[in-house]
């Protein structure tokens, strides 16, 4: 005769490794770093969402054997703990982990967080997404990297936009479908005609608009999850710290030096990290400037170039696609930055040249006399900010 | 001969070509040559004191030759150096 379900899950009790709540939360301290102890709670997401260990990996046992790897890595060696409600589930599924999947160093957590909660440990309550938005975002709660957490993370994120121009389009609608929660936008221009070849937030019935209005109502269209906070105004020595104050990331698309010196130079004092790319023709360049953990803007670039070399103070051709290339190089290293996953482009630039196909990445180091980054922030006056020799003047001079 | 890419902006100097080559035994040696064969980089390139314009950032290979031996950085056949100006073009 068959053995019953309770009578297997006895058999298999005995054969596994199980440890008390007080030595779980003795290697909870532990975790961290790649070879840490991993704490996996194999319970629906439902119960997930009503309470969890801190620190604790979440996957429904009915999706362990392929999503285990994702989360555990492939060392077989590395501890794992697995837990549930009461101890039962946890068991078969560190059984499957040990027998079906060769991890040697397995154990349940005894009595689930039943026990856990009863010795008074802390309990973690995730924030909880509707049903629609479980539907929007599946595809990054599939993803270990991003999942519940991560996207809990891009919700509560605030990203300033500089332009909702060839860049801050495709970077801004991006950005709004996978559920950055406040997007602020910062343009002082309409939308044109000869705009609508590459920014493709733009529409023609939007020609006349005002460009963040524009970019509002197609971020509005794709999710309205996202909050859109408009600056109809051109950024500059004045009002830089009060728009860009609060905001988590900045995506700088700006055209012009004199902006861009600006922003370094407020951002560092605010300790806000920027995304950076420019474009001309069919070239385009990419870094992530995080202050004080890589190098700034004028690490890279000390002085800027005069006029005849710097075609951005005049109009330019661009091959309409290349902005939405490097647009979107620039909403995947947001997202990084955003989840915390990955190595976003600090202290590298990337060059992309389109006709080649080629992508060339170039090492940027920390200048150690640099005039801003080399300082405590608190040490960054408001008159330093953006100051460098009259190069608005050869801008003029250029046309 | 190492091999040099050009930035959009030199293009034009250099008959429009992405990459040139020029031969020397290190950075200032190949960055004259460039100027030799293609006479309208050299302002460019040089400031009237004849060192690199600050302006001008200059890569051997990923790395940039002022954390090297700067323009006295040897650089051999099999080389590439990446001429690198400053671009701010975006929102427009």
């Amino acid at each position: 005769m068959s053995p019953s379900g309770a009578e297997v899950i006895r058999r298999i009790r005995s054969q596994i490794d199980e440890v008390d709540p007080s030595e779980v939360k003795a290697v909870l301290s532990e975790t961290g770093d790649a070879s840490a102890p991993v704490l996996l709670d194999v319970r629906e997401s439902d119960e997930w969402d009503g309470g969890h260990v801190p620190g604790a990996k979440h996957i429904p046992r009915g999706y362990l054997e392929s999503r285990v790897e994702g989360i555990v890595g492939a060392d077989r060696s590395r501890r794992v703990i697995v837990y549930c409600a009461s101890g039962q589930r946890s068991a078969l599924a560190a059984n499957t982990l040990k027998e079906l999947l060769g991890y040697e160093n397995v154990a349940s957590m005894n009595g689930g967080i039943t026990l856990w909660k009863d010795r008074g440990y802390a309990v973690e309550t995730p924030v909880t997404l509707t049903r629609e938005q479980r539907d929007r975002y599946s595809r990054h709660l599939l993803l270990p990297e991003i999942g519940l957490e991560g996207q809990t993370k891009l919700l509560n994120a605030k990203v300033l936009l500089l332009g909702a121009g060839g860049l801050g389009a495709p970077t801004a609608l991006y950005l709004a479908a996978a559920g950055v929660g406040t997007l602020g936008i910062v343009d002082d221009d309409v939308v044109e005609v000869s705009n609508l070849q590459r920014q493709v937030i733009h529409t023609t019935d939007r020609v006349g608009m005002t460009k963040v209005d524009s970019a509002e109502a197609a971020i509005k269209g794709l999710n309205p999850d996202v909050q859109v906070v408009k600056h109809h105004t051109r950024m500059n020595a004045a009002n830089i710290v009060e728009i860009i104050e609060g905001y988590d990331v900045i995506v700088d698309g700006v055209d012009n030096f004199p902006t861009r010196y600006l922003l370094n130079d407020a951002t560092v004092r605010l300790g806000i990290p920027v995304v950076s790319a420019s474009i001309l023709g069919f070239d385009g360049q990419l870094s992530v400037f995080k202050p004080y953990d890589g190098p700034c803007y004028r690490c890279l670039y000390p002085v800027p170039p005069p006029a005849e070399l710097a075609p951005s103070c005049g109009a330019n051709g661009v091959v309409g696609v290349l902005p939405g290339t490097m647009g979107l190089l620039q909403a995947t290293e947001v997202i990084k930055l955003v989840v915390g996953i990955g190595e976003p482009l600090v202290g590298r630039l990337l060059l992309y040249e389109a006709l080649g196909a080629t992508f060339t990445e170039l090492k940027v180091r920390r200048d150690p006399d640099c005039p801003i980054c080399s300082r405590e922030p608190a040490e960054i006056r408001d008159d330093e900010l953006g100051v460098f020799p009259d190069y608005e003047a050869f801008c003029a001079a250029a046309g | 001969m190492a091999k040099i890419k050009i930035p959009p902006v030199l293009r034009p100097s250099v008959g429009g070509e992405k990459e040139v080559q020029a031969g020397g035994g290190d950075v200032e040696a190949v960055l004259r040559a460039l100027a030799e064969q293609h006479p309208a980089t050299e302002s460019q390139l040089f400031g009237a004191d004849g060192q690199l314009n600050r302006y001008v950032n200059v890569y051997l290979n990923d790395e940039d030759v002022r954390v090297l031996g700067g323009l006295q950085t040897p650089v051999s056949e099999s080389d590439t150096l990446v001429i690198l100006p400053a671009m701010a073009g975006g929102a427009a």
